[in-house]
């Protein structure tokens, strides 16, 4: 940065000053939990010694084990179809002109603006009519469960994966396509080839974020969801609204791992397309499309 | 350009050579391009643009277009006597009831929690993106790094440490007893889910910042100060509008969450602090009344709506 545009003195000590207690506030709260999962005492508060006799119980728990494969099921399932099905939307939004694309362009924003409160109400409902209505006509007697939980997870997961892909997309220059097809690369050759390889980092990129959205989503989860088919983070949350334990303390901590881990593989990706000289379609350029106008 | 008429189906096994088979784009077909043929063409391209997005669309229409729709009825309708909603006797009841006095002071409350975490997101998140867009390139990239890892956090549990925090056993509560004071209460009323909401959202305010503070040319700052601008001047006249997209998808992203929050309030607020996402949730899950949940998403989505457009309008005037 050059000299002059820049506050100097003062001013900048106050910005660096601001910044680091920032990141005091956003750290220091994380750092907290974790140090006090590994706290043998009963009592939350209280410091006796570190142990990793919580992460103990949290293994031998039924029902955390199962809400966490429940979980783990639902995120594969979803991830898969929403990134293929956001892609494609994504390759259709961006590269062809056809009759609906304005509209289908404003549907698939829809579910990142809307509040999941109201999503979640939406679903809720649109799953009891749908199973009404299987159920008169067709007799088939369906429930609430890790389907209903799956199909709503692709719902929100479509939109995000798009947004991501398509940031890519409009980054890459269609004459490569163009070339590929100058030079007899039917359709589906040219994508393979040239498009998906160009494109690659922004679709792990959109799956990562998929696998986030759906492995941390509780309020959606919580409306579509049937007995016996809790996720970790609906377990977690009724948990929670009735007292802070150790116990949470330490799935806490697993889940929060968890999610840093994928941080780091997103970041891994990015720093991979940068060594061959491209710019990841990241999560930042996700809010960059947010912020075009 | 000769576009041919083969499906988007993928012949299997691909090599990089094209198919020994009929050919696919003949080299006369790419001569004389009539506007006919132009017009098949796109044509093409067109059935095939929509061939691939189908899929999402369906699927789009199917789990959120028609369940918004279900909503939209479902406000009308009416209960029986066991509290089954019952798709008849269609009313404004639902409505009326909005504007009772206890669903406008949730109302009231929530907008104006969504006001002050978004105010307050704002001034502490503009310096901080200011701050980190301004360093060299090696250093910004590691700062972002340490924006986005909270970011990509679970929210549930950053909202529950908080609540660990807060706690009448928390770190707080045992610093403010060892020096003699009182526990703490903080944990179950107003402020506590204002610093819950602040915490969990603002990164959405850093992240836009952050990007349109990057992307400015800072040759027109420059351009300011040789012009006699003291820093001030140049930021008030020339940084600040160029940042506005920022701040507008800033607001956006942090007030629309905020207002229709649930996880938030019900890990930190207490009875009497009920938000109208908390709220929505009750008319589902305890009070069984759908009418009236479906009547309130509504108007919170309405809302949304509404200040969405007008901060959109009131960005692009100063822009």
């Amino acid at each position: 940065m050059n000299e002059g545009t820049t506050p100097g003195g003062l001013a900048h000590r106050l910005l660096g000053l601001n910044a680091w207690l920032l990141f005091l506030f956003f750290y220091a709260p994380i750092v907290l939990l974790i140090v006090f999962s590994f706290n043998d005492n009963n009592n939350v508060g209280i410091w006796t010694e570190a142990s990793f006799r919580w992460y103990g119980e949290m293994f031998q728990d039924d029902r955390v084990m199962g809400a966490l494969r429940n979980s783990l099921v639902v995120a594969l399932f979803a991830t898969i179809v929403s990134t293929v099905l956001g892609t494609m939307l994504a390759i259709a939004l961006e590269r062809y002109r056809f009759r609906g694309r304005g509209t289908l362009d404003g549907i698939a924003y829809l579910p990142i603006i809307i509040p999941d409160v109201t999503m979640a109400v939406m679903l809720l409902i649109f799953f009891f009519q749908a199973f009404g209505i299987l159920d008169d006509l067709l007799g088939i007697h369906l429930t609430s469960g890790l389907m209903t939980i799956t199909l709503a997870h692709i719902a929100f997961c479509i939109s995000f994966v798009a947004v991501v892909v398509r940031a890519r997309l409009s980054q890459l220059d269609s004459s490569l396509e163009e070339a590929a097809a100058d030079l007899y690369a039917n359709r589906w050759q040219a994508f393979r080839k040239v498009t998906l390889p160009l494109i690659a980092p922004g679709v792990a990129g959109g799956a990562l974020l998929a696998l986030t959205l759906s492995l941390d989503d509780v309020v959606v989860t919580q409306f579509v969801s049937g007995a016996g088919s809790t996720t970790l983070p609906v377990y977690v949350f009724g948990l929670v609204r009735r007292g802070v334990t150790p116990l949470i303390n330490a799935v806490s901590t697993v889940m929060l791992v968890a999610s840093m881990v994928l941080v780091a593989i997103s970041l891994g990706f990015q720093r991979g397309a940068e060594a061959r000289g491209q710019r990841l379609a990241d999560p930042e350029a996700l809010l960059e499309e947010f912020s075009t106008d | 350009m000769a576009v041919s008429e083969i499906p988007p189906t993928p012949p299997p096994g691909s090599s990089p050579l094209p198919p020994p088979g009929p050919p696919i784009s003949k080299p006369e077909t790419a001569a004389p391009v009539t506007p006919e043929l132009e017009k098949a063409s796109r044509r093409a391209e067109a059935r095939r643009g929509l061939f691939i997005a189908l899929p999402s669309f369906v699927y789009l229409v199917l789990l959120f277009v028609v369940p918004l729709l279900l909503v939209f009825v479902y406000s009308f309708a009416t209960r029986d006597a066991t509290g089954q909603t019952v798709l008849e006797g269609w009313n404004l009841d639902s409505y009326r009831r909005l504007f009772s006095a206890e669903v406008l002071e949730i109302f009231v409350r929530s907008f104006l929690l969504a006001t002050v975490t978004t105010a307050i997101c704002l001034a502490l998140a503009y310096p901080f993106a200011f701050y980190i867009a301004t360093r060299g390139p090696r250093m910004r990239n590691i700062l972002l790094v340490l924006v986005m890892i909270p970011f990509w956090s679970n929210f549930l549990v950053r909202t529950y440490a908080w609540r660990v925090i807060l706690g009448s056993e928390g770190p707080l509560s045992q610093i403010s007893q060892a020096l003699g004071g009182e526990p703490f209460r903080l944990l179950f009323t107003n402020v506590a889910v204002l610093i819950g909401l602040v915490y969990g959202f603002m990164p959405f305010m850093v992240l836009p910042l952050y990007a349109a503070l990057e992307r400015m040319d800072w040759r027109l700052v420059e351009a300011a100060r040789d012009l006699y601008a003291d820093g001030w001047t140049a930021f008030r006249k020339v940084t600040l509008p160029l940042s506005m997209p920022g701040v507008v998808a800033g607001s956006i992203l942090v007030f629309i969450p905020s207002l229709g929050a649930y996880v938030t309030p019900a890990l930190l607020g207490g009875a009497r602090t009920v938000l109208m996402g908390d709220y929505i949730v009750s008319q589902f899950l305890a009070a069984r009344n759908w009418p009236f949940g479906s009547a309130l998403s509504f108007a919170v989505m309405f809302v949304m709506l509404v200040a969405t457009i007008f901060y959109f309008r009131a960005g692009a005037k100063t822009l």
